[in-house]
């Protein structure tokens, strides 16, 4: 059984129709990317799963529970972690505040430290701004406490939402070697990027999602090789 | 013990002490050089010989007689106010919101316990207590009354404001209006029912209204009385324990750490796994608590309460919260005390000050200019920010 399954989900605000039936599965041990244009329904989809947003109509099962009608901090233990898309880091909590809250759920102060210390271990920055408010780190040293917050919480399954916003080159290409570390180590990971190259370097599979609906998924590999994926996302004429 | 000890972060529990101390120790200061400098202005003047002919005693050496006394007073109420600003401030900090129910809240507090001490009067209990007594039973009406203004609050968030999350931002501000004055007819009509009395009095019991006399200091041919009631000693020792308290649990706690979190960022924290509708609960009910402390203190300090006890000083926490800025916890203090510490100066020198023209009851006009200034001048007030920051 797939770790994550997501059946003819709808979602939206108010009266406009964000996802329009959409449906994934993510395995044990993958990256599952999502990719589409500004506006294509990746965000709603994460907000979806996490709670933040309840579908009006569809299942989400993960690990054989539905979450469809669950709320946000009851997904948190069911394993599922969300990094939102902006960030979310809490401005006037210190870098190890920020990190404590990433592991508001866990009830043993042993395995938060231990989790801190291998959250310092991926992202060391974090570790020299440790007593620093969040508000005061640059875009990429926030992405990194994103991450390593959304660790925090021992997620089965990690959703990133657009990690690459906003940060230089070379912190993208970080950020990604970091999320793939991650994985190899264990941690299923549904990824969500507008930066399509990136993403689909490292994922296994991809769903290509236009106007709330998919529209075309395969293994990372032939949709690079896609030439309606190229023409549209990667920039490749 | 030790483990226990060792959990313990001292830092924040000093750190709000020296607050208080800071700000009573200032605005005494301040207050004081203000009144002396202008008594001496006045001396020469009309001012000076009225109170010369009336009392015959000098301008300047009767501001000073009367100085440890208004400090005393002044510090009393302030932390009233700043404990009661507390409850206004952190819900403001959670939610942006003005909960104006909150001087119900607090008025609720005082009637809970001033009744439980009046039906035990009424045994005949209260009279025959050993002082030890006395005690427990005035810190069972404080707990009572927290324990019924903390349920209030928490049962007005989630039946009058929690279906309005989402709505305009006036809408909730008017709901609370709305359950102000429904709280104070349903006081005054349980009143009415069960006692058929407007006022209620504080019964009299244990050494409460007794005076700590230490000693005089000699001043020329007069001489300065240092005393202070026990009663005042009573609520500024449980202002600061509730201030201190509350200060620890939002700095230095898991929960304070999930309260500043859901202020700062209220979809993420829920993304932390924080079940942000308790957290607001909890911050309801920690006001509550604090606004319901503060009720029985102001009733034991002022004695008589009615079912609008609960306007003005609600009204003056609240311009206290704004004065040090809404949303911020050592703002609340420092409002707080500055306010307090400012009304009760005004009404102890303003009749001397003008003749006789102003008398105290004009005190209330300075704290609500300060209201009027700072929205003004500096409408984020003395310390800015908001509760999600560390206080």
């Amino acid at each position: 059984m797939s770790l994550l399954t997501l059946t003819n989900i709808h979602s939206g605000y108010g009266h406009i129709q964000a996802l329009k039936g959409i449906s994934i599965t993510v395995e044990q041990g993958e990256i599952v990317t999502l990719i589409g244009s500004n506006g294509a329904g990746k965000s709603t989809t994460l907000r979806t799963i996490s709670g933040m947003m309840h579908p009006s109509a569809g299942q989400i099962l993960f690990d054989g529970q539905d979450l469809s009608r669950m709320e946000p901090h009851t997904i948190v233990l069911a394993g599922l972690g969300h990094v939102p898309e902006g960030r979310g880091i809490f401005p006037k909590l210190t870098v190890r505040e920020n990190l404590e809250m990433g592991a508001f759920t866990v009830r043993s102060p042993a395995l938060v430290q231990e989790r801190m210390a291998s959250g310092f271990e991926l992202f060391p920055r974090l570790k020299e701004r440790i007593d620093q408010y969040g508000g005061t780190l640059s875009g990429g040293e926030q992405q990194m406490l994103a991450i390593a917050r959304g660790l925090m919480m021992g997620p089965r399954l990690l959703m990133l939402d657009e990690p690459s916003m906003g940060l230089a080159p070379v912190l993208v290409e970080l950020i990604f070697d970091i999320v793939k570390a991650l994985n190899e180590k264990g941690t299923t990971i549904l990824l969500v990027e507008q930066n399509a190259l990136m993403a689909l370097s490292i994922a296994h599979r991809g769903y290509v999602l236009q106007n709330g609906e998919i529209v075309l998924s395969d293994t990372a590999d032939n949709l690079r090789r896609n030439e309606a994926v190229q023409k549209a996302y990667l920039g490749i004429n | 013990m030790r483990p226990l000890l060792a959990a313990i972060n001292f830092r924040e529990l000093l750190r709000p002490l020296g607050q208080l101390l800071l700000f009573s120790i200032g605005s005494t200061l301040v207050l004081s050089a203000i009144v002396l400098v202008l008594s001496l202005c006045l001396e020469q003047t009309a001012v000076g010989q009225h109170l010369h002919s009336r009392l015959s005693v000098s301008l300047y050496t009767y501001t000073l007689v009367n100085l440890p006394q208004v400090v005393i007073d002044g510090l009393t109420i302030g932390f009233v106010y700043a404990a009661i600003a507390l409850g206004y401030t952190m819900v403001y900090g959670v939610l942006e919101f003005i909960n104006f129910a909150h001087s119900e809240i607090f008025a609720v507090g005082a009637f809970v316990g001033v009744e439980i001490l009046i039906a035990l009067d009424k045994t005949g209990i209260l009279r025959s207590a050993s002082l030890g007594m006395a005690y427990a039973y005035l810190i069972l009406a404080i707990v009572m009354g927290m324990a019924a203004a903390g349920a209030l609050a928490v049962a007005v968030e989630r039946i009058a404001y929690r279906p309005l999350r989402g709505a305009p931002r006036l809408v909730p501000l008017i709901s609370a209006i709305g359950v102000s004055f429904l709280l104070q007819d349903v006081i005054r009509l349980t009143e009415g029912l069960t006692t058929g009395q407007f006022n209620r009095i504080m019964p009299t019991f244990g050494n409460f209204d007794r005076r700590l006399n230490m000693g005089r200091i000699a001043l020329g041919d007069t001489s300065i009385a240092l005393g202070i009631s026990v009663k005042s000693i009573i609520v500024i020792s449980a202002a600061v324990l509730m201030l201190v308290g509350l200060n620890y649990l939002v700095n230095a706690t898991r929960i304070g750490k999930a309260i500043r979190a859901v202020a700062q960022d209220r979809p993420t924290a829920s993304l932390m796994g924080i079940n942000v509708n308790r957290i607001i609960s909890l911050t309801f009910l920690v006001g509550g608590l604090l606004g319901g402390a503060a009720g029985v203190l102001y009733a034991l300090k002022f004695t008589r309460i009615d079912p609008f006890v609960g306007f003005f000083p609600g009204l003056k926490a609240f311009t206290a919260a704004v004065l040090g800025g809404i949303g911020n916890l050592t703002g609340a203090l420092l409002g707080g005390i500055v306010l307090g510490m400012l009304e009760t100066f005004a009404g102890a020198y303003l009749g001397v000050f003008t003749m006789g023209a102003a008398g105290s009851e004009y005190k209330d006009i300075f704290a609500f200019s300060i209201l009027i200034l700072v929205l003004i001048f500096r409408p984020q007030g003395l310390m800015g920010n908001n509760v999600g920051q560390k206080a």
